[in-house]
């Protein structure tokens, strides 16, 4: 058996029937990062040593007798934008490159209240901008499918290390798509909840009003296991909602008959891969067979809620990141003599290109005399979205869409022109801008051998919904059990 | 719109950054061409739309005002560049 094939509830299951130990469990996941990271290149920084230090002491009181948590011990890998305490926070950046966060994000407060064991921290695109990992400071995260190709991003290398078996889960956040995109290329089932249901206190800021944590994991069930762990309100995070307590695992049904699902036409249309394509009609005439309500509509959105996501999305990252000014997170331009030459050179020295071009994009768009042509206009569209949106869902229980265009692209191809790399976004910023959840279940291969993502999109606070819909889909069609990475180089 | 390079000096000051010649010319190019698509905004039928700021309703959050001691003081002091007794050091501000 290699342990690190095995979801959490198989570990669960084979932990209680002591088949196996917190010990073993996270021994073969620190030996499978041994193995694997130098090709795939997931991790910032590694925690395999505190680990291992940790996995003993839970085995120990395990052994002692003592009562612990059904998660304790598990493992898992956070995206290096969760502020863990006393452990560096890059968000691959240079800018960030020996920040150390005074203080645990709630996220992470509940990760270690119920004694899980963080492997380590994970590779992104430079304060998550980016849909390919490319922009990286520190390295670029390789696809396990195929290691020339891109894992997706922002979360890329959250998305590489739950595919490369490297960790069981991990977290992600997803301002445009970072959570679900990645997902798609690399296989493996990632959620975005709804605005408001994660708190986003200790997440280092991207767009305020996008920005979301969420879950990567190998299948639907360990995705409301862990979301269970991390949704609630926080009075730290005054945008987060309070929706009582909910066990997401009560989802986990197959039965989906009458469920009404809408196929909006133009997210099927021009720029969509055909293979993608007809994955994703396979996957919908399944649907049907299994008793669901299958109807197409008109949503025509998408080009709207592209571009009002680079506006808003920019907007504000220009406010967000006017705090690194030099003075207070670690990184000081060794050449500034004067203030504003700290201001200045520390920010023009340690932003990489993309988030420079951000920056100068949101400055532009919320500077004087073109405020209202851009900045106010996109707020208006995002009212239009979200009307549009609420529209559907007065027909239907779920949107279903491709997660990504394409499948996974090539290292450098995209990575010289911002524009494409954009358009990579183009089916899951509409669900950022209307602030719904999403999730997205693995389909298929394309020719190449390549996965395919189906996103699966949910009412305000309809995780339950979406869960049950994905959930019933894997049961059915076991993606898992036909397709694995190869490590193709 | 065509974007300017006098413009781009602008926002590039506004933004607290200072580019080379070689970045000025690539942002002109990447900021013109973004501008172009997101113009598409303009055609979108927004007639008597209210703007929207956040995902969920607008309004108010209160909470007690309490103070709460943070005492990781050394936490926070071991990302300053530069420190001095327990505070963040800067260059003179005022001549």
């Amino acid at each position: 058996m290699d342990i690190t094939e095995l979801t959490v509830h198989e570990l669960q299951g084979k932990l209680k029937n002591k088949e196996l130990t917190i010990t073993q469990i996270n021994e073969a996941y620190v030996n499978r990062i041994k193995e694997k990271e130098p090709e795939v290149q997931a991790f910032i920084t590694e925690l395999t040593d505190q680990g291992m230090k940790q996995a003993k002491q839970i085995q120990n009181k395990i052994d002692n007798g003592e009562k612990v948590g059904d998660l304790a011990g598990i493992p898992i890998g956070i995206k290096d934008i969760i502020c863990t305490k006393g452990v560096k926070t890059t968000c691959a950046s240079k800018m960030l490159e020996n920040f150390i966060a005074p203080y645990d994000a709630t996220v992470m407060e509940k990760i270690n209240a119920e004694e899980m064991i963080d492997l380590g921290k994970l590779n992104m695109d430079e304060f998550a901008m980016g849909g390919s990992t490319e922009y990286s400071y520190f390295k670029k995260t390789r696809n396990p499918w195929d290691l020339s190709r891109v894992p997706g991003g922002s979360s890329g290398g959250s998305a590489a290390a739950v595919s490369a078996n490297m960790v069981p889960w991990a977290l992600g956040t997803d301002t445009g798509g970072s959570i679900r995109q990645p997902a798609a290329l690399c296989g493996v089932v990632g959620l975005k909840p709804t605005y408001g249901l994660v708190s986003r206190y200790g997440l280092v800021a991207f767009a305020s009003s996008l920005d979301q944590v969420g879950v990567f994991t190998k299948d639907v069930q360990d995705c409301a296991i862990l979301l269970n762990v991390i949704a609630g309100h926080d009075e730290k995070d005054t945008t987060s909602v309070d929706v009582g307590s909910k066990d997401y695992t009560k989802s986990l049904q197959k039965d989906i008959k009458g469920l009404r699902i809408g196929v909006p036409k133009e997210f099927y249309g021009e720029g969509i891969n055909p293979e993608v394509k007809s994955c994703l009609e396979t996957a919908i005439a399944k649907y049907k067979e299994m008793g669901a309500e299958v109807e197409e509509f008109s949503l025509d959105i998408a080009k709207y809620a592209l571009a009002t996501y680079y506006i808003i999305a920019c907007a504000e990252a220009s406010s967000n990141l006017g705090r690194y000014d030099g003075i207070r997170y670690t990184y000081r331009s060794p050449e500034a003599k004067t203030l504003k030459e700290i201001y200045k050179k520390s920010r023009s020295e340690a932003f990489g290109a993309e988030v420079k071009r951000r920056i100068i994009l949101g400055t532009y768009v919320l500077s004087s005399g073109y405020y209202d042509a851009y900045y106010k206009k996109a707020q208006q569209v995002r009212t239009l979205v979200m009307n549009e949106f609420n529209k559907a869902f007065e027909k239907y229980d779920v949107i279903i869409t491709p997660t990504s265009p394409t499948t996974a692209f090539k290292l450098g191809s995209k990575s010289n022109n911002p524009m494409e790399m954009y358009l990579a976004d183009i089916c899951t910023v509409s669900v950022n801008i209307a602030g719904l959840p999403g999730i997205s279940v693995p389909c298929g291969v394309d020719s190449e051998g390549m996965p395919i993502g189906m996103q699966i999109i949910g009412n305000k606070f309809c995780e339950e919904t979406i869960i049950k819909t994905a959930y019933a889909y894997e049961q059915e069609t076991k993606f898992r059990e036909k397709y694995k990475p190869t490590f193709k180089k | 719109m065509q974007v300017s390079k006098e413009e781009i000096l602008h926002i590039a000051n506004l933004a607290q950054l200072e580019l080379k010649d070689e970045e000025i010319e690539k942002y002109i190019l990447n900021l013109q061409e973004i501008l172009d698509f997101a113009n598409i905004v303009n055609n979108a039928p927004t007639e008597g739309l209210d703007i929207t700021i956040g995902a969920n309703e607008a309004k108010n959050i209160f909470r007690k005002d309490e103070v709460k001691t943070f005492d990781n003081i050394e936490g926070l002091l071991q990302n300053a560049p530069e420190q001095d007794k327990h505070m963040f050091k800067i260059p003179k501000v005022l001549d």
